[in-house]
């Protein structure tokens, strides 16, 4: 597909006012988030593609004149021939496929100077569009540190288009690239390369038919033919738009044909791509200096070590949650006070009433307790991009794979299920990194079994009740503890093997991962990360939130007892004191009366108010000390006499918050990242119902034996 | 020539160039995207700590991939 150099475009629409729109691809790990905000700085607006849970970054660079320009963040991708719903997002946009994206006028392509040949691949790809592309080769210093040179008007004159050296890191080419951005028209590719014959009339033919039945550019229509040559299975994301019944047509007509002559279509097409990449790269790269082992794979050489990648592994890990629980807890700490603060003064400021009981226990109270899980998700969310932005994350899905396989997940699944344990919000957030879809799937619906800390008080709260005496010596603390977490985890892998194996069946898919270069985190990207995700969480989850804290208020206001009766009165005829008759009969079987239904109902605000409700039901005082609670609770009884929290209920209690789903805002999450209410209904079921059972199991047996 | 054996074979630090796909299936059309092609040259760096997946590395970058896959590239050991 030759064409004549001295073709040029011009921008759509160069005098109008609107702002010329540039997507932004490349390949994962070739700095092309940093480049992003290097260009966009804090001008980002992040969303969701309309129907995929793939992250929409779009901002606004100015050009040297001071032009707004919009750029679009694409999901990464090593090919157009998308096998997951990043690929599959990035490629729709580019063939103007999406309805609710328009397709760019200008695309940069930003490639990885080290590892210039499978850059190129993509890039080989995009030139058939026939856009202005603009390419930065990005990590010069690094391909330098390599011993490559990169000969930059080499590469511009094999492309015919403007190439730009770049290391985004440092800001070094910014000003050029910002320069080519701004220019009123760009060459369009000189790009030119064999169609294998056996292949060429079906690109001729589909082309023909993408053009006269899709309504597509012939350039569009010839890139698009060439695509979908090269896609056995492509991966359909929601919002796309499907090809016209006679094109599929034609295409199924190839593909039989072929696959009856035993012509590896696809494959040839890959070929005659890496040909014409190789004759350029040969041009352009320069092997100068000499390639001993590079200061990455020294790392590699203990951090994926038979033993010393397992120490590295349990070191950084440990480290984590000590960083979460150390660092989160003075802020955690500071919320609870302005809470407290902000809801003193509204009673000062409001008159007395309802609305003022709404205001400050409801609302404030509520999303309150919520919001003080923020920092711990939000160092979550620092620790995961750090972890992904040095690299080793990578590393740790390459030593987790085999055990994560053995229950059907691949190695991508450990680090979101790991963070599980101290909160699945940002566990469930993290699975995006995982491309297959239902790999992805399964570690969502069993992320909340991992035992998350507003699960640690109510453990705490019933060991103090189960072990007699004031003090709970620690070894038998611990090894109830351990005994909890061990039986989340069990659980989850547990379920992800039975989920594997019968309601998200399927062949195992492609597990290939690259591992990038050890790279000095970009605490500024990070932190960017970290602070767009946090507020996609409040987005998300926030009027759920709200609604649902407003409910639980709501049931435990009304019907108002008459004036002067106190809390624990007021709680126990309210509706939710009602709810909790309502569930006894359910509740019974394992041990539970309606004062602890309430307590389950409660929890459903975040899992901890289990014990601030506890708290209201015996009428004890809210101290940080378990003490008097633990008294209060050991007097409960039975309308009949015996005691209610007899050590097996508490048990009981315990093996019941290890698999109930009680979460408001991970339902809420669950809800965003599935993009439907089927699966964080399932998910609750299948959660409590196994919470259930194992209960009932557990106090019938327990009280068969005596206990 | 030498017979060709499966990249899962290969010793940890040999090198080999790629001979043969077998399987023409989605999942090999996506290793050839990866730069994997007949001709190929990859070193098999070294397997992970439970002795799955490899890692290999190719035109200068370094890939996982799991021994069920690797079972499908056919490469001739290099000296």
């Amino acid at each position: 597909m030759a064409l004549p150099s001295h073709i040029s475009s011009t921008l759509a629409h160069p005098s109008s006012t609107r702002t010329p729109v540039y997507a932004l691809v490349g390949n994962p790990n070739c700095g092309k988030t940093t480049l992003f905000n290097a260009l966009t700085g804090l001008k980002q607006k992040v969303g969701n593609y309309p129907g995929v849970t793939v992250e929409k970054k779009i901002g606004t660079a100015y050009s040297q004149h001071g032009q707004p320009i919009t750029v679009i963040d694409l999901p990464g991708a090593y090919s157009l021939a998308a096998r997951s719903p990043d690929e599959a997002v990035t490629r729709d946009v580019l063939l103007g496929r999406r309805a609710d994206t328009a397709q760019p006028d200008r695309i940069l392509c930003i490639i990885d100077a080290t590892n210039l040949e499978r850059n190129l691949y993509l890039v080989h790809q995009i030139l058939d569009l026939g856009r202005p592309v603009i390419l930065v080769v990005n990590m010069m210093d690094l391909a330098a540190a390599a011993g490559l040179t990169v000969r930059i008007s080499r590469l511009e004159q094999a492309l015919g288009i403007p190439v730009i050296a770049c290391e985004a890191v440092n800001g070094k080419g910014l000003i050029e690239l910002k320069v080519a951005m701004s220019r009123p028209d760009l060459p369009l590719a000189r790009h030119a390369w064999d169609v294998p014959a056996a292949i060429a009339p079906a690109v001729t033919e589909l082309q023909a038919s993408l053009v006269s039945h899709d309504c597509k550019a012939p350039f569009i229509a010839r890139a698009e033919a060439l695509l979908l040559l090269t896609d056995h299975d492509s991966v359909r994301v929601a919002g796309s738009t499907p090809l016209h019944a006679r094109t599929a047509e034609i295409l199924h007509t190839w593909q039989k044909r072929w696959e009856d002559e035993g012509t590896d279509w696809a494959g040839a097409l890959v070929n005659s791509r890496y040909d014409a990449i190789g004759r350029i790269a040969a041009e352009v790269i320069l092997q100068t200096g000499e390639t001993g082992p590079t200061p990455s794979d020294k790392i590699d050489a203990v951090v994926t070590h038979s033993v010393w990648g397992w120490a590295v592994l349990g070191a950084v890990m440990t480290l984590l949650f000590i960083s979460i629980f150390t660092l989160a807890e003075p802020p955690m700490n500071w919320i609870d006070d302005q809470t407290a603060i902000l809801a003193t003064w509204v009673k000062h400021a409001m008159p007395d009433g309802d609305l003022r009981d709404l205001v400050t226990t409801g609302v404030i109270g509520g999303v309150g307790g919520v919001i003080k899980f923020l920092p711990q998700i939000l160092i979550l969310f620092f620790s995961i991009g750090l972890l992904e932005s040095t690299g080793y994350m990578a590393r740790a899905a390459f030593i987790m794979d085999r055990l994560m396989n053995r229950v059907g997940l691949n190695g991508k699944s450990f680090i979101p299920l790991l963070s599980s344990h101290a909160c699945a919000i940002p566990g469930i957030m993290a699975t995006r990194t995982i491309e297959d879809p239902k790999d992805r799937l399964v570690t969502i619906l069993v992320a909340p079994l991992m035992s998350c800390s507003a699960r640690l008080p109510v453990y705490l709260l019933m060991i103090a009740a189960l072990v007699p005496g004031d003090r709970v010596p620690l070894l038998t603390k611990v090894s109830i503890m351990i005994f909890m977490y061990a039986l989340g985890t069990l659980g989850a892998f547990g379920f992800a093997w039975l989920f594997k194996r019968t309601l998200l069946k399927g062949a195992p898919p492609l597990m290939i991962m690259e591992l990038p270069p050890y790279r000095l985190p970009r605490v500024k990207d990070v932190a960017l990360n970290m602070l767009e995700r946090g507020a996609l969480f409040l987005r998300r989850a926030g009027t759920l939130i709200l609604g649902i804290s407003i409910i639980l208020w709501f049931l435990s206001a009304y019907p108002r007892a008459p004036d002067g009766t106190t809390d624990q009165q007021q709680l126990a005829q309210s509706f939710a004191g009602r709810a909790g008759h309502l569930l006894e009969p359910a509740i019974k079987p394992l041990g539970f009366d309606w004062q602890i239904g309430i307590g389950l109902i409660s929890s459903f605000a975040a899992r901890e108010v289990f014990v601030s409700t506890m708290g209201v039901v015996f009428n004890a005082e809210a101290t940080d000390d378990t003490a008097p609670l633990r008294q209060a609770m050991l007097a409960a009884k039975w309308p009949d006499g015996r005691p209610l929290f007899t050590p097996l209920v508490c048990f009981t209690l315990m093996i019941f918050y290890v698999f109930a789903m009680q979460c408001m805002s991970t339902i809420a999450i669950v809800k965003r990242e599935t993009n439907s209410w089927k699966w964080p209904l399932f998910q609750t079921a299948y959660m409590t119902g196994t919470a259930w059972i194992l209960s009932f199991v557990v106090y019938q047996a327990g009280t068969a034996l005596g206990f | 020539m030498a017979a060709p054996i499966k990249l899962s074979e290969l010793a940890v630090g040999a090198s080999a160039v790629i001979r043969e796909f077998p399987k023409a299936d989605p999942a090999s059309i996506r290793l050839r995207e990866m730069g994997l092609l007949v001709g190929t040259r990859v070193t098999l760096v070294r397997t992970a700590p439970l002795g799955d997946p490899l890692e290999i590395k190719l035109r200068g970058y370094h890939l996982s991939l799991r021994k069920s896959d690797a079972d499908y590239v056919l490469v001739e050991p290099a000296e």
